[in-house]
């Protein structure tokens, strides 16, 4: 990772409102204060696969079992929502991963899956960049 | 050189509706709650139908169709139920343009595809159901003198299938048509990118089969999909689609005991040996074609070969002539029978590969060729078109590792066979693969190495309905195709008779 110390100009995130390894664009936080209002308290776990696989799907809170192998990469802060909002991935898949920064946005589409925002009309999407050599190291201490 | 005309042309070969309902228990009926969505085409990004937005009310609603036809539908002789099959797709076949047309106005799939493999495969897989239905036995063991042990294949009775978007008919009859020929009554449930075609389709059989046998509700996975995944009242789910919703379709699975199917996707490997390069013949192009079969589908198939492994003594040599064909592939509008690949599903799917092709670069990968979106120009300029694009990296990196479901392949060195079949291996995947190599030993031994449910050798994106499909390791459970398909949907009725007329002796 060394070559590629400076990441790429980084999408708009809501301040405050990630961890250091997963945070939110501004207009992924509005569409989950909405959706918190239709569906309650919310989760999010990364997919991998074919299809909508390698999308991040929202789920009411605790209608997804999260299992021993699964990583949580943290919880997300929302301006406007009481609870946090985890963020969790399967642990094989997060060893392929571990490497990027994880911003979650949304995009018009019609997403597929049980994720909540398919009716909306609107998708949640992952958009990465490489850590930092410094970044990194404290994110892999962390675990 | 044809261009079909846009569908809602007064010279298209077809016409959708302005709206399609559910279809439940024999006829077409309004969702419960009135709601309906709208329908794009990845064409041009234009709306062009509405359908049903389904909820649990029309769930249970299918169901209740469903359970009212099971019974009666079991017991058809398999004749009867294997000339329904026939006749279907003999129906299909007659109307071969108009599906394939529809198809790929709703997928945004090249008609050069639908009409040549798409629908043809569709039409194969029901007759080919249709001949193992009738081809089927039971068993009979005689356990001692006076007592036989008779199997007898029995249907599981009301089973749900979720379809994906990728293939929206093909994937549909993979999934009725041995579910049918088995006696099964089904509930369907189409993707909500690509819901309409289907009901094309169904209006041209809709009169060939009991009603209730076949029920199709559309809607969205949290509002139509779950209820249905869910339910007590299926015996049993199948599902194509990506890992987190697999889980979470096991998980509802668990909670009624029922089993499921499930196709997860792969991250494919496509193997180069040295000696594919020895001549330049009639098989070193098939292997460049080989190559080049990322782009198939928009690279929106579960078995994209999006890993291209090239042995080192030719890697140079192949991968620059293999960019070079994937430069030769057209890309333009669907409907023109020039054009050999087409518009991304929908909107999410498109900016998907964007973002893969973004963390692709950051990572140091090396664009070849491609690496950005195409405008078409005129009324495509509103589609999803994504250019064929090859890099250059290695397998550790994101774009090796997760299926980007676009025209997209990474390219990897490996310097012997020991290092492809790991490199192969090094994946969370096992669905589809492929070897190509001019010895056959070679071939042999690594088809059997690598750990994946299809390996081709030296050819790809084969799908005869007389080979069995389906993943390894975290890219499913189950297989589809193939006889054995008949006993996913079949319960085992075993009957253990005795011909004596003497106690057992035990009391």
């Amino acid at each position: 990772m060394g070559d590629v110390a400076e990441p790429e100009a980084p999408v708009a995130e809501v301040p405050g409102s990630g961890t250091e390894r997963v945070a939110l664009t501004p207009a992924a936080a509005e569409l989950l204060v909405r959706l918190t209002a239709v569906h309650g308290p919310l989760m999010f776990h990364q997919s991998g696969g074919c299809c909508d696989g390698s999308a991040p799907m929202c789920y009411p809170d605790g209608d997804f079992r999260i299992g021993e192998r699964d990583v949580h990469l943290g919880d997300l802060s929302v301006p406007g929502l009481e609870k946090p909002i985890g963020f969790y991935m399967s642990g094989s898949q997060y060893e392929y991963w571990k490497h990027t920064h994880l911003t979650v946005d949304v995009v018009k589409g019609r997403g597929s899956g049980f994720s909540v925002e398919a009716p909306e009309g609107v998708r949640f999407l992952i958009r990465s960049r490489l850590f930092t050599d410094d970044e990194y190291e404290r994110v892999q201490a962390e675990l | 050189m044809a261009k079909y005309a846009n569908p809602g042309q007064p010279d298209s070969v077809v016409s959708f509706k302005p709206r399609y309902d559910h279809f439940i228990g024999g006829e077409y009926v309004a969702p419960a709650k009135g709601q309906y969505f709208e329908n794009t085409t990845p064409i041009t990004g234009q709306e062009f139908t509405e359908v049903a937005r389904g909820t649990s009310e029309d769930i249970e609603r299918a169901l209740d169709a469903a359970e009212a036809a099971a019974p009666g539908w079991g017991k058809t002789s398999v004749a009867e139920r294997s000339n329904i099959l026939l006749k279907i797709a003999d129906r299909v076949e007659a109307n071969l343009e108009t599906i394939a047309i529809a198809e790929s106005w709703d997928n945004g799939k090249a008609c050069r595809e639908t009409l040549a493999a798409d629908i043809p495969l569709a039409i194969d897989h029901l007759r080919y159901f249709a001949g193992a239905l009738r081809a089927q036995e039971g068993g009979i063991s005689q356990i001692d003198e006076d007592t036989v042990a008779y199997h007898f294949h029995e249907p599981l009775g009301v089973v749900g299938q979720i379809i994906p978007w990728n293939f929206p008919i093909l994937m549909a009859i993979w999934k009725l048509a041995p579910a049918l020929a088995a006696g099964n009554a089904v509930v369907l449930k189409p993707a909500e990118q690509t819901p309409a075609s289907i009901h094309v389709l169904n209006e041209l059989v809709a009169d060939l089969l009991p009603p209730g046998v076949l029920n199709i509700v559309n809607g969205f996975g949290v509002e139509a999909g779950k209820p249905l995944a869910s339910s007590n009242r299926i015996r049993k789910i199948a599902f194509t689609g990506e890992t987190t919703t697999g889980r979470l379709i096991s998980q509802y699975a668990s909670e009624n005991l029922i089993p499921v199917t499930l196709e997860l996707g792969g991250k494919s490997p496509n193997v180069f040996f040295d000696d594919v390069a020895a001549q330049n013949d009639a098989f070193y192009d098939k292997a460049l074609e080989g190559f080049a079969m990322f782009a198939l589908n928009q690279g929106e198939v579960c078995t994209c070969p999006s890993r291209a492994l090239i042995q080192g003594g030719v890697y140079e040599e192949f991968l620059q002539q293999a960019v070079k064909r994937t430069e030769q592939i057209k890309q333009g509008n669907p409907l023109d029978t020039d054009t050999m690949i087409g518009a991304q599903a929908s909107n999410d799917q498109f900016e998907k590969i964007l973002s893969y092709i973004d963390i692709g670069r950051q990572e140091g990968a090396k664009v070849l060729t491609g690496g950005d979106k195409a405008d078409l120009g005129g009324e495509l300029s509103g589609g999803y078109y994504i250019q064929p694009t090859v890099f250059e990296g290695n397998n550790s990196m994101r774009i090796f590792q997760e299926e980007i479901f676009g025209p997209v392949v990474s390219v990897a060195r490996f310097s012997d066979y020991d290092e492809a079949i790991k490199i192969a291996n090094d994946t969370l995947y096992g669905l589809g693969a492929a070897v190509w190599s001019r010895d056959g030993a070679t071939a042999y031994r690594a088809g059997r190495d690598i750990q994946a449910g299809r390996v081709w050798v030296n050819n790809y994106h084969a799908y005869p309905a007389h080979a069995a499909f389906g993943g390894y390791k975290q890219s499913g459970i189950g297989r589809e195709n193939h006889k054995m398909m008949l006993d996913h949907y079949q319960q085992t009725k075993n009957l253990l008779v005795s011909y004596s007329q003497n106690a057992q002796g035990f009391f």
